[in-house]
């Protein structure tokens, strides 16, 4: 939509035009100021740890186990080079399979949501669904 | 041609005088946008509505990712 909007200025005369394609959810994700009537209001991306311990597929569980040592009941996102969320490994599932890879262990492409999602909103989805986290990933998956 | 920028480049650009265009729907640009936006949603964005900004400034537009 911003490239469209891009070309229709230039097509009006415009001659220095740029678009910011990550658009409105990057800047969000970002923790950066916005305006308007919800401006304010606590959504995700103000209270979302960003300290969170990742992995890699091929890594092993006993590994990662220890760089959970100071958060063990946390769940740990499996993530690649590009730091794209592949999957989730569970904290019983850290504990139970020491030998095994995240890879084989990880429960595949886990609900994520973003940002700017309103606390009330993941609140109700946390008790419908009994679980005590929510991962957090901007428009791109990272 | 338009040129791509991404949030570091936004952020130079905006300090340095730069125009910035929300182009959702209204309402989206009611509830958050970023600050100093100007709100023109793609379907009214004609030469009347483009006649509020400067032409001899940058523009940049958004909306909300990668669409």
């Amino acid at each position: 939509m911003s490239s469209r909007a891009a070309w229709r200025l230039e097509s009006l005369g415009f001659t220095s035009v740029f678009f910011y394609h990550p658009g409105k959810l990057d800047w969000v994700s970002a923790g950066l100021p916005v305006e308007g009537t919800a401006a304010g209001i606590p959504n995700l991306g103000t209270v979302a740890r960003r300290d969170v311990v990742t992995c890699r597929p091929s890594d092993q569980l006993s590994a990662i186990k220890a760089r959970m040592a100071s958060n063990p009941t946390s769940p740990c996102p499996v993530v690649n080079d590009h730091r794209i969320v592949l999957g989730l490994l569970r904290s019983d599932a850290i504990k139970a399979n020491g030998a095994k890879t995240a890879e084989e262990a990880m429960i595949s492409g886990p609900v994520t949501f973003r940002p700017n999602v309103a606390l009330e909103e993941i609140d109700r989805y946390l008790t419908d669904h009994k679980i005590g986290h929510a991962v957090v990933t901007t428009s791109e998956g990272s | 041609m338009p040129t791509l920028i991404d949030r570091s480049r936004l952020r130079e650009m905006l300090k340095a005088g730069a125009q910035l265009v929300e182009v959702l729907p209204r309402r989206e640009y009611d509830e958050e946008h970023l600050p100093g936006a100007i709100s023109i949603p793609l379907r009214e964005l004609n030469r009347a509505a483009a006649s509020q900004l400067d032409k001899t400034r940058p523009v940049i537009v958004y909306c909300y990712d990668y669409q």
